[in-house]
């Protein structure tokens, strides 16, 4: 293997994502959310009157794109594999709180990349959030923690979910009375690139990570556990190219107050993103790695899109997520009791009689 | 042999790491089943200066570390 090469590779694959955010974000998307998972996510939810939230409610097209790229790579590749069976409903569990972690800091780990990007200070209350819940998370990982193992499943079952994501796309294009969307001015689901270009820029991205394994929790995890940067080169790449995009397009707006779909409440920032980094970590890979995971036929992984989801739609129904006004206090209380629940996952499979779950 | 098949990355490196530590030696061999986990193994030797040979029989990857 040619380890020089590989990691060129990802550099310029993330360099390439970071172009593609900015596209995005110049033919529509709201600021700094040229990508964000957990608000795309979000919005599907909404899109799918899953929460009734006005202003949140758009089935992303880049969604499909990410998972329908890396299903088409992944087969070219010959890397489309069916498996599941590693501990499902845990999966779903922690995608949940995953989702409760993004939507206090309002973004996923890719969001706050490119927030960062885009001048927004208080990402970096996240980032150092984000990095002190992926150490939670390798500390129980060299402690011995695990899912479980993953098994073979038919075909049918891996094919299902980015099936799915085609019918999600058929609905935004057909655009039955069912389905919500969120008026123009309305907030971030109603700011949004074109559907075509919103798709080609999912099945690019999908494409690149599935290639390159990107990951932006990976990138800390190998990092700090096995000093190997291969990861954190993507995260660069994509970091640089978006800063220069936005500088170069007048987007670069350093401060912490009056950023775009963002709050200043360090704390809950920080506190988020812990709880979204030690999630992330305990599941394997941020929520972008588990879209293309579940593109390769990873069925443990399209459950925790569904945790992602419903964790996005209780979100909204209950009062959870931040808005530019700060966080709420039932958003702090679910935090606190996400990152306990986290921790008790953690610890109950880690230290379990018998040693690793064979 | 350390089987790490059904396992996803980090898991079979750290198993690996840990054989390493616990029982040095101057071959492994460890079983997985994609190839992330191949790659990530590779690497991981050329850290510790040795050369993966890799073996694919039906999905399941055996790499011989020596």
């Amino acid at each position: 293997m040619d380890f020089k090469k590989e990691r060129l590779t990802i550099a310029l694959a993330g360099i390439l994502t970071g172009c593609v955010a900015v596209v995005l974000v110049m033919s529509g998307n709201p600021a700094n959310m040229g990508f964000c998972l957990a608000c795309f996510i979000r919005d599907t939810a909404g899109g799918l009157g899953l929460h009734r939230a006005e202003p949140v409610q758009y089935i992303r097209p880049e969604v499909a794109g990410l998972v329908l790229g890396a299903f088409l790579l992944s087969f070219a590749r010959k890397e489309f594999r069916v498996k599941g069976g590693s501990a499902p409903f845990t999966r779903f569990i922690l995608g949940f709180f995953v989702m409760i972690g993004c939507l206090m800091f309002l973004g996923c780990p890719f969001r706050m990349v490119l927030r960062l990007a885009g001048g927004d200070l208080n990402a970096l209350f996240g980032l150092a959030g984000f990095a002190a819940g992926i150490g939670c998370g390798v500390f129980f990982l060299q402690k011995g923690f695990s899912l479980g193992r993953n098994y073979a499943q038919p075909a049918a079952e891996g094919v299902l979910f980015p099936a799915s994501q085609v019918v999600l796309l058929i609905l935004l294009i057909a655009a039955p009375a069912f389905i919500f969307f969120s008026a123009a001015d309305a907030g971030p689901g109603g700011k949004h690139a074109p559907v075509l270009l919103s798709l080609g820029a999912g099945l690019l991205v999908g494409a690149l990570a599935q290639f390159t394994r990107m990951c932006m929790v990976g990138a800390f995890r190998d990092l700090i556990l096995f000093k190997e940067p291969k990861l954190m080169i993507g995260f660069a790449g994509i970091f640089a190219a978006a800063l220069i995009g936005n500088l170069i397009t007048g987007r670069f707006h350093p401060g912490f107050a009056e950023q775009a779909v963002a709050h200043t409440d360090g704390l809950w920032n920080f506190l988020g993103m812990l709880l979204a980094g030690f999630g992330c970590v305990l599941l394997g890979g941020c929520p972008l790695r588990q879209m293309v995971l579940a593109g390769e036929g990873n069925t443990d992984s399209a459950v925790t899109y569904l945790g992602l989801l419903t964790g996005a739609a209780f979100c909204h129904n209950f009062g959870l997520a931040s808005s530019a006004a700060g966080p709420t206090g039932n958003g702090k209380a679910a935090v606190l009791i996400g990152i306990c629940v986290i921790c008790v996952i953690a610890a109950l499979n880690t230290f379990r009689k018998g040693g690793t779950r064979s | 042999m350390i089987d790490a098949r059904g396992l996803s990355c980090p898991e079979p490196v750290i198993l690996l790491r840990k054989e390493m530590k616990e029982h040095p030696s101057e071959r492994y061999e460890i079983m997985v089943d994609n190839r992330v986990s191949v790659e990530n193994i590779s690497r991981l030797a050329s850290k510790e200066r040795l050369t993966p040979t890799v073996t694919e029989d039906a999905g399941t990857y055996t790499v011989v570390l020596s």
